[in-house]
């Protein structure tokens, strides 16, 4: 019965430890290490870059969020 | 003060009405019967992915913070963009560990935190603490949002003397109290909609048309002042702002998701994919909280502070008033009322899901454990209702006759509570190796030192951690959640070799945590 339990639980697929998770780490690194981004230039349409490499920070994290999403789910 | 802006307070007062409606006929959405608390309390959890990304959006980005933001970058500058690496690195812990909360809460019927720690580690103390942790830690939030209602309020021009000043917000209130107790999860759920609709049209024509009346970015970011424009460079020695930027990010982040209200928005969805679809999504918002902090920044550009027609605004409400006043200064009447009823809509959806999840806490943790341990549904339900209201009643009163500096000492206060039961919770759903006590004794000493260390800075959230030589300013509830879990570890193995007794029987199983 235990064995046959194990066995379903093996099987199931969301929630299991996955390495595409290991994706997360880049946006962690990227956005809580103010050195990288803590300066004026380069400037992206007169914004410093301080502020649009966090913005794009988003847009991409959001992206990696979804190829996990993608490539974890069936 | 300035004239009442009649255009403006039409429209607000129209879309005020229209979302009263809706919170009124939310009741018959979805349809189940509101005398079971899951469905008044958790929607029934039938909210898919789109209803969700609304309510969570409408719940976690609340009202306050899109007057608090844009008001800091106007005060401090770049500071405030903190809020931008807090949004981002939320989501992969909502994507990784809330499925598996979700799951685990629907197999056992668990509607709080509080629950789903009872279930798993078999202690109504341990539970007792989180409960009471997310209660104390919800009051202020909610009296924070009724900061929102007043400053838009006051920006329409609307002011009195004595209990005429309040007027408006004790009528918002009262509406919102009212269909909250009818309706449930279900009105702040479909309010939401409309809010968030109306936030994002604001949003994104606010971004288009001032940057083009001011002149471009270029212009915008030159009449901000040097120093504010960038964090300070940390002297030798100390890790300086770049340490208090980072661990404000991570530490908000963590936090966030252990609130009571994001819990309850996120215990609603329907399924665990509909929870990872909105981890990808929900960034959304984060890019829409970047954009508004930014015009903390197209308010100094505008001058809006040295303005004689909203000096009476700033000398009320301080730098709280710079969205409002740059609204007003760079939009015709009409659009100002949409978007003030944007930010005052935007006040009761994150209220009202917060007195939900305070009440529900009360009613599951603390009445039905140490009060009646066997109430029928309905008493539950009803138990929950009255709660809900009395919550919302004491936030009221909080904000009328407390000045709001306490509010926000408090809410601040509330995050370093909040992050205590991070251990007990969100390592929770992943192991039972902790021993209950152990994690009970953490709780204290996290919350204790938290607040200790708060005091010593005249409740700042930043501590200047100082350790052989050098300093690291950091978050408070990052550094007292890493020694509260220290301690659980320790105590852990030292507990179970004294205990005579077996541990508290585990009542979830490892298959209830996947889908």
């Amino acid at each position: 019965m235990p064995d046959a339990k194990k066995m379903t639980d093996a099987k199931l697929k969301p929630g299991r430890w996955n390495w595409w998770y290991l994706l997360f780490l880049v946006q962690f690194v990227a956005v809580l290490w103010p050195p990288f981004y803590n300066s004026v230039e380069p400037r992206w349409i007169g914004i410093p870059f301080f502020y649009w490499y966090q913005m794009l920070w988003v847009v991409i994290s959001a992206l990696v969020t979804a190829v996990i999403y993608f490539a974890t789910d069936d | 003060m300035q004239e009442v802006n009649w255009i403006a307070l039409s429209i607000f007062v129209l879309l005020f009405g229209l979302i009263t409606w809706l919170g009124f006929a939310a009741a018959r959405w979805r349809r189940g019967d509101l005398d079971l608390l899951h469905e008044w309390g958790l929607g029934g959890r039938r909210f898919g992915t789109l209803i969700t990304w609304f309510l969570v959006g409408g719940d976690v980005y609340t009202a306050y913070t899109f007057i608090a933001v844009p008001a800091l970058a106007f005060g401090a500058g770049a500071v405030a963009f903190f809020a931008v690496p807090y949004t981002i690195v939320i989501y992969p812990f909502l994507f990784l560990v809330f499925p598996r909360l979700w799951n685990v809460c629907r197999k056992h019927g668990y509607i709080t935190a509080g629950d789903f720690v009872r279930g798993r580690f078999g202690n109504r103390w341990l539970a007792l603490a989180i409960a009471l942790t997310g209660i104390v830690a919800t009051m202020p939030y909610i009296a924070l949002q009724l900061v929102g209602i007043q400053v838009v309020v006051g920006a329409l021009g609307i002011s009195g003397t004595g209990l005429g000043a309040d007027l408006p917000l004790i009528i918002a209130f009262g509406v919102l109290a009212a269909f909250t107790y009818s309706s449930g999860l279900r009105a702040p759920a479909s309010i939401a909609i409309v809010k968030d609709i109306l936030i994002y049209i604001t949003a994104f024509a606010a971004i288009i048309v001032i940057p083009i009346e001011l002149g471009g970015f270029g212009k915008i970011f030159a009449a901000v002042p040097p120093a504010k424009l960038l964090l300070p460079v940390p002297g030798p020695n100390t890790t300086g702002a770049y340490g208090s930027y980072a661990t404000l990010a991570l530490g908000s982040a963590l936090a966030l998701f252990l609130y009571p209200h994001s819990m309850t928005g996120i215990l609603s969805a329907s399924s665990g994919h509909a929870i990872r679809r909105n981890a990808a999504m929900l960034p959304g918002y984060s890019f829409m909280l970047g954009l508004l902090a930014l015009f903390g920044f197209f308010a100094i550009a505008a001058d809006v502070g040295h303005l004689p027609e909203y000096a009476a605004g700033f000398k009320q409400f301080g730098n709280n008033f710079a969205v409002p006043a740059l609204l007003l200064h760079s939009f015709p009447s009409w659009f100002v009322g949409i978007a003030f009823a944007a930010i005052g809509i935007g006040a009761l959806v994150p209220a009202a899901i917060m007195s939900i999840a305070a009440a529900n806490l009360y009613t599951r943790n603390i009445h039905r454990e140490f009060i009646n341990r066997n109430p029928t549904d309905r008493q539950e339900s009803q138990n929950a209702k009255w709660v809900s209201l009395l919550v919302k009643v004491g936030a009221l009163v909080f904000i009328l006759f407390v000045p709001t500096q306490y509010a926000i000492q408090l809410q601040l206060l509330g995050g370093i509570w909040i992050i205590q039961t991070l251990p007990a919770v969100m390592l929770g759903v992943y192991t039972r190796w902790f021993n209950d006590w152990a994690l009970l004794l953490g709780w204290a000493a996290g919350i204790f030192a938290g607040t200790s260390m708060a005091i010593a800075v005249n409740l700042k959230p930043a501590y200047p951690l100082a350790l052989g030589g050098y300093t690291f300013p950091g978050y408070i509830a990052v550094y007292t959640v890493v020694l509260n879990l220290v301690i659980a570890v320790l105590l852990t193995p030292l507990f179970n070799a004294l205990s005579a007794k077996q541990a508290p029987a585990d009542q979830t199983a490892v298959a209830d945590y996947f889908a």
